[in-house]
C-alpha cells in the first residue's frame, strides 16, 4: 500500500511539471505585455521600463524563465504580483478562507442531500418519489450556475429583499448580528453550488445503488429474513457508496473551479475572483500560481480517490 | 474471382431464406436504426426535448427573417421597456429588441455548441482509435497525453487562452470568425479526453473479434479496418457523448461570455445577453430571465435527448 502511494506520487510529479510547462508556455507565448500599463504611462521613462523588465527577468528566453520560476516554486515561493507588488502566496492566503468556507459548506450540504435522496430513489425505483427526485436532479444539473445565481438574486434580493446580493468581506457589526450577516450573505452562493453538486452526485448515488440492489448477496440478506431497512443500510449501501466516495473525492477540484463563476456572480472575494482579476490585469505570477494550484488539486484528489477506493474495497489489488 | 462470385451467390441465397423466414413470420425485418427509434420513442421526455431543440434551431435560422424588429438598431427612447406586444421580451438599455437579439444570438450559441462538439469528437475519436488499434508504445504514450489533458484545470485555461489570444485572432480572421475559431478550438481541445477513452476501450475489445480477423483475411487494409469495420461498431457511445457534448459546450460558451471573455459586445450570444442583463437585474429582471431560460431549456432538451439516445443505442450504460 505504502509502496503504491509512493509510486503514484512519483508518477504525479512529471504530470505536474508538464502541466506547469504548458501553462507557462501559453503565458509566455501570449502577445500581451504584462507591463503594458507602464508602456502607456508617459511618466515612466523608457530606461526605467527596461530596468523593470530586466529585474523581472522578462527578457530572458522562455526555458530560462521557466527554470527560474520552477526553482522558486519548489522552495514554496510563487513570486510577487505585478499589480499589488505583494507576494502571490499572501494574496492567495488572504482569499483562501472565504473560498474554502463557501465551497466546503456547499459540498458538505450537497453530499448530505444527495446520498439519502439517491438511495431512497433507487430503493423505490419508478415510484413518485423517484420520478420527482430524478427530474429535479436532471433539471439541477442542466441549470447553469450563473443562471441559478441570478435567479436567486432576482427572487431573494430584488423581489423579496431578504438576502444581500453582494458578498462583503468587511463586516464589522459586533455580536450575534455580525455573525448572522456573515452567514446570511453566504446562503445564496452556497445554495447555488449545493444545488448543482447534489444534482449530479445524486445521479451517481442512485445508479450505483440500483446496480448493488440487484446483486445476489443482497437477495441473500433478504432471504435470511433481515428487515428491509437493515438490508439497505448495512448491506447494500455500504458497497454502493464505495464508488460514490471516489466520485466525491474526484469532484473536489471541479468544485473549486466551478466556484469561479459563483464568486463572480455574488462578488465573493475568493480565489476565483482573484484569478479573474489577475487574468484581466495580465498579472502573470498570480495567474500561474492559481492555475498551478488547481492542477495540483486535480492530481492530488485523483490520488486520494484511488487510495480510498483501495482502502474501502479490499478486492482492489495494487500492483 | 470465382470464389467471390460463389460467396455472393451463397449470401444471396441466404438472404432469400432469411426473406422466406421473414415472410413466414409476416413481419418486416427491423434494422438497427428502426430498433433504436422504437426504443427512443418510448422516452417521452427525450421526444419532448427533440421537439424543443428542433424548434429552437428552426427559430434561430428562420426567425431573424420573419421577425421585423432589428437586433442592432438603437432606440434609446424605448430603452428598458418590459415585455410588450411590440417587444415580447422587452428592450435593453440601448433599446435593442431582446427577442430579436435572442434569435440572432441563438445562431452563434448553437453553432458554437455543435462545432465545438465536432472538434472534440474528431480529436477524441482519432486519438482513441489510434491508441486502441495500434496498442503498445503508441497506446501508452497517447494515454499519458490523455491523462495529462485530464489533469489540466479546464476553466482557468479556457479563460487564460481566450484572454491572451483574442486580439491577435480577431486581427487575423476578423472579429466574429476569429473569436468563433478561438472559442470552438479551445473548448474542443480541452474536452476530447472522455471520448478518446470511450473509443479506445471499444477498439480494444472490437479488434480481437472474429469479424475483424475475417476482414483482415480478405485483405482489408489498416485504414479500411479502422474506419469501415471497427469505427461503425464503436459509434453508439460516441453518439451519446456527442449529444451531451453540445449541451456542455453551450454552457461553456455562455460561462465565458458571462465572465466577459466571450464574443465581442455587438455579437449577442445567449451568455453575452445574460452578462449585459445582470447589471440591470434590479430594474429589468426580464433581461436575465429570457436569455437564461433559453440556455437552460436548450441544455435540458439536449440532456434529455442524450438520455433517450443512451437508452436506445447504448443500453449497457446506466449513467
Amino acid at each position: 500500500m505504502t509502496r503504491y502511494i509512493v509510486r503514484r506520487v512519483i508518477i504525479a510529479v512529471p504530470t505536474l511539471i508538464a502541466i506547469s510547462m504548458v501553462v507557462f508556455t501559453i503565458l509566455a507565448l501570449a502577445p500581451g505585455d504584462p507591463l503594458s500599463e507602464f508602456a502607456n504611462n508617459p511618466a515612466v521613462p523608457p530606461q526605467v521600463r527596461q530596468n523593470i523588465r530586466k529585474n523581472l527577468g522578462l527578457d530572458d528566453p522562455i526555458p530560462v524563465r521557466y527554470a527560474k520560476w520552477f526553482r522558486q516554486v519548489v522552495q514554496g515561493d510563487f513570486g510577487y504580483s505585478f499589480r499589488s507588488r505583494s507576494p502571490v502566496l499572501d494574496l492567495i492566503k488572504m482569499r483562501l478562507p472565504t473560498t474554502l468556507y463557501v465551497i466546503g459548506t456547499a459540498y458538505l450540504i450537497s453530499i448530505l442531500i444527495a446520498i439519502p435522496i439517491g438511495v431512497l430513489s433507487a430503493v423505490k425505483q419508478y415510484s413518485v418519489f423517484d420520478n420527482v427526485a430524478t427530474t429535479i436532479a436532471f433539471i439541477g444539473f442542466s441549470l447553469p450556475t450563473f443562471f441559478t445565481g441570478l435567479l436567486l438574486i432576482i427572487v431573494f434580493s430584488v423581489k423579496l429583499g431578504w438576502l444581500p446580493s453582494i458578498y462583503r468581506s468587511t463586516i464589522n457589526t459586533p455580536g450575534l448580528l455580525g455573525v448572522w450577516e456573515r452567514v446570511e450573505q453566504a446562503i445564496m452562493p452556497i445554495a447555488v453550488l449545493a444545488l448543482f453538486q447534489s444534482a449530479s452526485l445524486m445521479r451517481y448515488v442512485r445508479a450505483s445503488m440500483l446496480e448493488t440492489i440487484h446483486l445476489d448477496y443482497v437477495r441473500t440478506a433478504r432471504a435470511k429474513g433481515l428487515p428491509g431497512r437493515a438490508v439497505i443500510t448495512r448491506h447494500a449501501m455500504r458497497n454502493a457508496l464505495i464508488p460514490v466516495v471516489t466520485i466525491i473525492a474526484l469532484g473536489v477540484p471541479a468544485v473549486f473551479t466551478g466556484a469561479v463563476v459563483t464568486e463572480q456572480i455574488f462578488r465573493v472575494p475568493g480565489i476565483g475572483s482573484l484569478l479573474i482579476t489577475a487574468i484581466y490585469d495580465s498579472d502573470t505570477p498570480v495567474v500561474m500560481a492559481i492555475t498551478f494550484i488547481f492542477a495540483v488539486l486535480i492530481v492530488v484528489f485523483n490520488l486520494i480517490a484511488d487510495v480510498i477506493y483501495g482502502v474501502l474495497d479490499p478486492r482492489i489489488k495494487y500492483s | 474471382m470465382s470464389e467471390v462470385t460463389e460467396s455472393r451467390v451463397q449470401s444471396a441465397s441466404r438472404a432469400d431464406t432469411l426473406a422466406e423466414v421473414g415472410a413466414l413470420t409476416a413481419k418486416k425485418p427491423r434494422s438497427l436504426w428502426s430498433n433504436a427509434w422504437r426504443q427512443y420513442r418510448r422516452h417521452k421526455l427525450a421526444l419532448a426535448g427533440t421537439f424543443v431543440l428542433l424548434f429552437f434551431i428552426v427559430a434561430t435560422i428562420v426567425g431573424p427573417f420573419l421577425w421585423d424588429q432589428s437586433a442592432t438598431s438603437i432606440d434609446v427612447a424605448a430603452a428598458l421597456q418590459g415585455p410588450s406586444r411590440k417587444h415580447p421580451m422587452g428592450t435593453d438599455i440601448l433599446g435593442h429588441d431582446v427577442f430579436a437579439r435572442i434569435l440572432w444570438g441563438g445562431r452563434v450559441s448553437i453553432s458554437v455548441g455543435v462545432v465545438a462538439m465536432l472538434v472534440s469528437i474528431f480529436l477524441g475519436t482519432l486519438i482513441g482509435a489510434i491508441s486502441g488499434y495500434f496498442g503498445r508504445f503508441i497506446d501508452s504514450s497517447l494515454m499519458r497525453l490523455t491523462d495529462l489533458f485530464l489533469a489540466l484545470p479546464t476553466l482557468p485555461l479556457l479563460l487564460l487562452v481566450i484572454y491572451l489570444f483574442r486580439d491577435p485572432m480577431q486581427k487575423t480572421f476578423g472579429v466574429l470568425i476569429g473569436m468563433f475559431i478561438l472559442i470552438v478550438g479551445v473548448i474542443g481541445v480541452l474536452s476530447w479526453m472522455p471520448v478518446a477513452r470511450l473509443v479506445r476501450a471499444e477498439f480494444l475489445s472490437l479488434k480481437e473479434k472474429e469479424f475483424i480477423e475475417a476482414a483482415r483475411c480478405m485483405g482489408a487494409g489498416t485504414a479500411s479496418i479502422i474506419f469501415r469495420h471497427i469505427l461503425p461498431n464503436a459509434l453508439s457511445p460516441v453518439i451519446v457523448a456527442a449529444t451531451l457534448g453540445v449541451g456542455s459546450a453551450i454552457i461553456t460558451e455562455s460561462t465565458l461570455s458571462f465572465l466577459g471573455l466571450g464574443f465581442p459586445p455587438d455579437t449577442p450570444t445567449w451568455g453575452r445577453l445574460l452578462y449585459e442583463g445582470q447589471e440591470y437585474i434590479e430594474i429589468a429582471p426580464y433581461l436575465v430571465l429570457f436569455p437564461g431560460a433559453v440556455i437552460f431549456l436548450s441544455v435540458l432538451s439536449i440532456n434529455y435527448i442524450g438520455d433517450g439516445l443512451r437508452d436506445a443505442i447504448d443500453p449497457q450504460r446506466t449513467l
